[in-house]
């Protein structure tokens, strides 16, 4: 393998055990990271990291995880550098399927705690196919402006769809609020272990497409004449994006900006071969979620920032620049 | 290798390419004609297999395109769809590499030797070694789209579609890529189909053509079939002439502007020629059609200055072409716009004379230097070296000759010149017959390309009597001029 890969990802692998090593250890209380293999010493210590820190930091990783790659796949898919499962609307949908089965009590007896990460990812995977053939119906280039514009538009109207069943239910839904700008906190590992099996699906799924995505940001067409099967690989783009989409959203709410932030930056640093990109984004978006969470519970401790406004404030800037940088080019 | 019967189709109901048949055998190139909007972009995706033909039927290498998988179409045609910008950068090795996805396969398919074989002859052939490490986005048009022809040549496919290949390059790329596509073609047995915008490159490059018009055929054929003027015009709607391409036989085309375009016409008259020790000099207000076999600027051209130089004995013909070009810029002459001709003849034996019958008008210049007159009957007898003497005649017609004519003109002028030595009794030395001419005669017929155009210039044709009798008295006149001079 090349040396620049191979330095990418010897970086990536080091930052993600970095972050992970200081959002475990860092907090109200800083705790040594090897309390987590001493249960003697002091077994509150223990327990907090344990139970309450190394959950947290996990789901921040996997959620983080999947955001990027899921924005990495969106964007080589659309071959648009704004694309990614925030400003696409997808998580809005994906919030609209957590809450509704929330507000509805829907529980599939055969699905159990899997019921609601399926119905967001139901909620994702329908938002996206609605908001794609909606864009095509405007513009059938997909323009970069169009498909955003499209997000904006599906995103605030299904905004207010959750803001109606909030507020046409009682106070059990008032902590939806808070869910829905984006928290990794008072999870647990229950909540690891619901999304862990949609997220190596999902990147399976999305891994398996590298090649065709490859192909896929010369257009479909060539990405046909070059012998991909366009349809198909497109569904398993979408079906494995939402999937990430959904399942995170479930447990987190949405987190917007890591999809586009990471795979943007791993892009300019090793260019858009999907076959590296996608991993290294996924162990980028990773670090990033933990870092982001660490920062949101200790900025301005005790009070515990969403998560959801940390990444915006980072992410908002760069999608402006992106926006930016690509207008001048008169590209996409 | 590629069989296309009857195809119609579109993107609506509606049909926008309708009932087109051709067919392309191995080791060829197909070029498809037609103005803007006549189909030629959807006859290559209904080709090419994305949209679906709605009659007809594609038959590859002896198989229907539906029999053939994505993968496996991809392996049989490399399709090149015209260029567009991607937001993502790769670099040249990779995108390139890309052309061998065909032929992976599993989910962990492996990069063989054969497929890096297949990148690396592709960029080579291309010329894109140098760039494998770049990215993509920071090449120019020209080195991108060598990048996507290497791409699609590194599918070893033996088919390939190409739309509009050299669009927005300037010719070096233009011809660089059409080069190497024709070299694929001749050493490998590729065969291409590509969309052409302009038709001399079509014509250039191509082995047969195919001309749309409103998405039905109006021609298929040989380059020299197709490219017919009276045709082109009506399809695109454009007045245009034919030429021959100076190598190879195939025709050209050039636009012609709109009739009305502003353009000077110049009147040839005798007493605008002058005279000086040195040479006899005729400058027109607007260039003249110009036939010739001058020593400078000889052939058929534009030119404006005509000059009759008088040389030593013992000029050095080795270096004539540089002598003169830094003759004329010294005596302020401009070597594109000049038409030069050389002769040992003092210049106060020239003869310049006027005939006009009617509306036609001619004036001859003749300086003949006739003392090695060669009877050309028998010239097949000697064997000794060039000496200097020289026949040079100009003719310039107020008119407007056609191609015929002119040749008839030079034939005119040419017999009516060997009257007149003939009459004159000019001697071939060596034979003791009639000499004919000299070894080195020049003959020049300009006409100012104005006014009705005179098809033919025969011997009995207005023009061509007027030639006929004025090259003969000013030669006849020329030559006593001579021979007084000589005594």
């Amino acid at each position: 393998m090349n040396k620049k890969y191979a330095f990418a990802y010897l970086v990536s692998v080091v930052l993600l055990l970095v972050s992970v090593w200081f959002g475990v250890s860092i907090g109200s209380v800083t705790i040594p990271i090897s309390t987590l293999w001493d249960k003697g010493t002091d077994p509150v210590a223990h327990s907090i990291l344990w139970n309450i820190r190394m959950p947290r930091v996990i789901l921040a990783a996997i959620i983080g995880a999947s955001l990027a790659i899921a924005g990495a796949a969106f964007q080589g898919l659309l071959k648009n550098p704004l694309a990614d499962p925030y400003t696409l609307g997808i998580s809005s949908g994906a919030s609209v399927g957590a809450v509704m089965t929330i507000f509805l009590g829907i529980s599939i007896p055969f699905l159990g705690s899997f019921t609601l990460p399926v119905f967001s990812m139901i909620g994702a995977l329908l938002t996206m196919i609605a908001v794609l053939s909606f864009a095509r119906m405007v513009d059938r280039t997909l323009k970069m402006e169009t498909l955003i514009l499209t997000g904006v538009i599906f995103s605030s109207f299904l905004g207010s769809c959750i803001s109606l069943m909030v507020a046409l239910t009682g106070e059990e839904l008032r902590e939806i609020i808070g869910w829905l700008l984006g928290s990794v906190s008072m999870r647990g590992w229950p909540y690891v272990k619901m999304i862990v099996p949609f997220m190596v699906i999902g990147v399976v799924i999305i891994w398996l497409q590298r090649r065709e995505l490859n192909a896929m940001i010369y257009g479909e067409e060539r990405a046909k004449y070059l012998g991909v099967n366009v349809k198909r690989s497109k569904f398993m783009i979408l079906v494995g994006g939402s999937m990430l989409t959904g399942a995170s959203v479930a447990v987190s709410g949405t987190i917007g900006f890591v999809g586009l932030v990471i795979p943007h930056m791993v892009r300019i640093i090793i260019g858009a071969d999907h076959r590296h990109l996608l991993p290294i984004s996924l162990l980028n978006g990773a670090s990033l979620l933990v870092i982001c969470d660490l920062v949101s519970r200790t900025i301005i401790a005790p009070v515990e920032l969403p998560i959801g406004v940390i990444t915006a404030f980072i992410g908002a800037p760069v999608f402006a620049y992106i926006f930016f940088k690509q207008r001048r080019k008169g590209g996409a | 290798m590629l069989k296309v019967k009857n195809i119609s189709g579109g993107y609506s109901d509606k049909p926008i390419v309708k009932n087109v048949s051709f067919q392309v055998d191995k080791g060829k190139i197909l070029g498809i004609l037609g103005p803007n909007g006549s189909g030629k972009s959807t006859l290559l995706k209904i080709v090419s297999g994305v949209l679906k033909p709605q009659d007809g039927q594609i038959i590859i290498d002896g198989q229907t395109i539906e029999s053939y998988s994505v993968k496996q179409l991809a392996k049989k045609m490399a399709v090149l769809p015209q260029l567009h910008a991607s937001s993502f950068s790769n670099t040249v090795y990779d995108a390139i590499s890309l052309g061998r996805y065909p032929h992976q396969s599993g989910f962990f398919s492996s990069w063989s030797k054969e497929d890096e074989l297949a990148v690396q002859t592709a960029m080579e052939q291309t010329g894109v070694v140098r760039y494998k490490e770049h990215y993509l986005e920071l090449l120019s048009g020209g080195e991108q789209q060598r990048v996507f022809i290497a791409q699609a040549l590194a599918q070893n496919s033996e088919l390939l579609l190409l739309d509009e290949p050299t669009n927005h390059l300037d010719i070096a790329h233009q011809k660089q890529i059409l080069d190497m596509i024709r070299q694929q073609v001749e050493q490998n047995g590729l065969t291409v189909v590509s969309i052409f915008h302009d038709i001399n490159l079509a014509s250039l490059y191509c082995d047969e053509l195919l001309l749309l018009e409103d998405g039905e055929m109006r021609a298929f054929g040989l380059p020299h079939e197709v490219v017919l003027q009276g045709r082109i015009e009506d399809v695109y709607q454009a007045r245009i002439a034919t030429y021959p391409h100076p190598e190879l036989p195939k025709p050209q085309i050039t636009m012609l502007p709109a009739k009305e375009m502003q353009r000077n016409f110049a009147k040839v008259a005798v007493g605008d020629f002058r005279i000086t020790k040195d040479y006899i000099e005729y400058t027109a207000e607007a260039p003249l059609k110009v036939v010739s076999s001058a020593v400078h600027n000889a052939g058929i051209g534009w030119y404006e200055s005509f000059l009759n130089r008088a040389i030593s004995p013992y000029y050095d013909i080795n270096k004539v072409n540089e002598e003169t070009v830094a003759f004329l810029q010294q005596h302020q002459f401009a070597p594109t716009n000049t038409v030069v001709m050389l002769t040992a003849v003092a210049m106060n034996c020239a003869e310049i004379q006027a005939f006009s019958s009617g509306s036609c008008e001619i004036v001859v210049m003749v300086t003949a230097g006739v003392g090695n007159g060669i009877d050309v009957t028998k010239a097949y007898l000697r064997d000794e070296p060039f000496h200097i003497g020289t026949v040079n005649t100009w003719v310039f017609v107020n008119g407007k000759l056609s191609d015929e004519a002119f040749i008839q003109a030079m034939i005119t002028a040419t017999e009516a010149k060997t009257k007149a030595f003939a009459e004159q009794q000019v001697v071939d030395q060596q034979t003791k017959t009639i000499a004919t001419g000299t070894a080195t005669d020049s003959l020049l017929i300009a006409a100012t390309q104005q006014g009705e155009e005179m098809p033919y210039a025969g011997p009995i044709t207005e023009v061509g009597k007027l030639i006929g009798r004025g090259v003969f008295e000013t030669t006849m006149a020329a030559i006593v001029k001579y021979k007084q001079a000589g005594k």
